[in-house]
């Protein structure tokens, strides 16, 4: 109940603004208009590429590039709240510090699956073709995984309090993760040592698992790898989350 | 009387890294606190003195890493959420969303202490009459002005009608006739509601014009605590200035009063006594007496600024110039 009252004013905030959402999709429309056609004689001539063509391969990688590089900044706007007192004027009220959490969590996995569809509608007059079932699914995925990165990069917001310290850390991190996953060309073309490097990365998985989902070959093995390990990054993500709001707030 | 805060050695420590290395700095060192139900509290120090800390630790934000609390009848270690149902809490930079309507801001904080949807929205078109903001409902709280701003987030504090009400520096950044209005609020809020306020300030004159009873902190520590004429009288004293034509005679009568000896300035005499206005009928009986009629007479009460001073060693703006006492209490109340 009182996760749908945070919920509620976090997203008339993103209502007020809605530029914000439209500017969260530029940066993959950019890479779907400048880069994309650029893979489409890769795909044809490369020889280890995933099945598909190179929109199937490209677009669901640019749905997964945004969980990273769009929900993981959600922090950004915590620190500013907190700046503002809103967050220790909610915390000095009884209302569960998980509620606290989850509410603001949920507005951005609206948010980035808002982004999402509009980026696979953008993406059709390019030349994307993919099954409507799949994409569907697909999008539930992509909204898990936005779940868990959303609550990480809070957490990591309310531990570290300031913006300066903040960025460094995404930058840091976010690019290898990026890179490890395989978004701008699959890890199938990768050297031995690189491929072995990102099977660690659960995005890597989540990556394949898109690309799986938009052929529309739900029997592939790698749909569910990639659930396992969106199922895994959740739990991890939304207890460290939890606790951080829980022990912060003392 | 019924005590709403008890707090016995209350203390803060943060952990601040200098380079590689980490160490202890001690933000608050061990208050002893009792407020009593409808008292107006002002919690006096400088900037970096502890006074926020405090706050943080009282409204159940920070956890204290010493000592025991008891705040409107709730345990602060074992039980904040009765604590956190019974205060009202409004911080240094408010707590409402810049880019949030009023009007929701309001009833969201009534929703979120648990007050149901007409009730929330009933007591939200209260408070906004009330704190004389009925037209700004629809506006965001980023164009409204300073003064609307700080009354909107003492609104906030009181949707669920708390006993007890805690202020972190209310009109810090607010223009004097604002700041008029705010201790107008604040006054009626206790003479009308008899609402139990605690508020922090490092304005003498808003800390002498508004609170029952003042504790003055300085580094960590509560150095005085008394009603704001209690302070000034039982630190310096009142300096009674007395000009008349024979000032040695004066002087003489002055010196058999309790205080200072007197001193002789031309034809005016000063001198200190613990209550000017009680010694001068005895003073102005005994120049009659012998025929010296007074040119003037004035009785200086001495402010909180003296009070500061003298407990200290420094004045208040002094204390607040001394770098290396702000660093210890970090921005957010950032607490590792």
């Amino acid at each position: 109940m009182t996760t749908w009252l945070i919920f509620r004013r976090s997203l008339r905030q993103s209502l007020r603004n809605p530029a914000w959402v439209l500017i969260g999709v530029f940066q993959p429309l950019v890479y779907l208009a400048l880069f994309g056609p650029l893979l489409i004689p890769v795909v044809e001539s490369t020889p280890g590429f995933p099945p598909g063509d190179a929109w199937q391969v490209f677009v669901p990688a640019l749905v997964v590039q945004q969980v990273v590089f769009g929900t993981l900044f959600v922090g950004f706007g915590l620190i500013a709240e907190l700046r503002a007192g809103v967050i220790d004027r909610m915390r000095v009220t009884p209302v569960s510090r998980t509620a606290l959490l989850l509410g603001r969590a949920l507005k951005d996995v609206v948010v980035l699956v808002l982004q999402s569809v509009l980026l696979v509608l953008i993406a059709l007059p390019f030349g994307l073709r993919a099954p409507l079932g799949g994409v569907l699914l697909a999008l539930a995925l992509v909204a898990v995984a936005g779940l868990a990165m959303s609550c990480a990069s809070y957490a990591l917001a309310l531990r570290l309090k300031s913006e300066e310290a903040l960025g460094p850390v995404f930058n840091t991190f976010g690019l290898p993760l990026l890179l490890l996953s395989g978004v701008l060309l699959p890890l199938s073309v990768a050297p031995g040592w690189l491929f072995g490097l990102s099977r660690a990365n659960p995005f890597a998985h989540i990556v394949e698992a898109e690309r799986a989902l938009f052929r529309g070959d739900l029997a592939d093995p790698a749909v569910l790898l990639g659930a396992g390990a969106t199922a895994v990054l959740l739990v991890l993500c939304v207890t460290w989350g939890i606790r951080t709001f829980h022990r912060e707030s003392a | 009387m019924t005590r709403v805060i008890t707090a016995r050695g209350l203390a803060r420590t943060f952990r601040a890294r200098r380079g590689r290395s980490a160490q202890d700095v001690t933000a608050v060192a061990g208050v002893d606190i009792d407020v009593s139900a409808g008292e107006l509290v002002g919690f006096l120090g400088p900037n970096g003195a502890g006074k926020t800390t405090t706050l943080r630790m009282l409204t159940t934000l920070l956890a204290p890493t010493a000592g025991t609390a008891t705040v409107a009848g709730h345990d602060l270690r074992t039980d904040p959420q009765g604590v956190r149902r019974n205060i009202g809490y409004i911080g240094q930079s408010g707590g409402a969303g810049p880019d949030c309507a009023v009007r929701d801001e309001l009833e969201l904080q009534a929703r979120l202490y648990g007050l149901p949807a007409a009730e929330a929205a009933a007591r939200t078109g209260e408070l906004l009459d009330a704190f004389d903001l009925g037209d700004a409902g629809t506006r965001t709280v980023q164009t409204l002005s300073g003064g609307q701003r700080r009354r909107l987030d003492i609104a906030m504090g009181l949707v669920h009608r708390p006993p007890l009400l805690f202020l972190d520096e209310p009109s810090t950044g607010l223009d004097p006739q604002s700041r008029a209005n705010l201790w107008e609020h604040i006054r009626r809020l206790h003479a009308e509601h008899g609402t139990t306020l605690f508020l922090t300030t490092h304005y003498l004159d808003e800390a002498d014009a508004l609170c029952d009873r003042i504790l003055v902190i300085d580094r960590g520590r509560i150095v005085a605590a008394g009603t704001p004429d209690e302070l000034k009288r039982r630190v310096s004293g009142d300096l009674v200035v007395v000009g008349a034509d024979s000032p040695d005679v004066v002087a003489g009568l002055a010196a058999d009063l309790p205080g200072d000896e007197p001193a002789v300035d031309g034809s005016t005499v000063r001198f200190r006594t613990p209550d000017g206005a009680g010694v001068l009928p005895a003073l102005l009986r005994g120049m009659d007496a012998v025929g010296v009629a007074p040119l003037s007479v004035e009785v200086r009460r001495p402010s909180l600024d003296d009070v500061f001073l003298t407990l200290t060693g420094r004045t208040l703006r002094e204390a607040e110039a001394d770098p290396a006492e702000t660093a210890a209490e970090p921005a957010l109340g950032g607490a590792r």
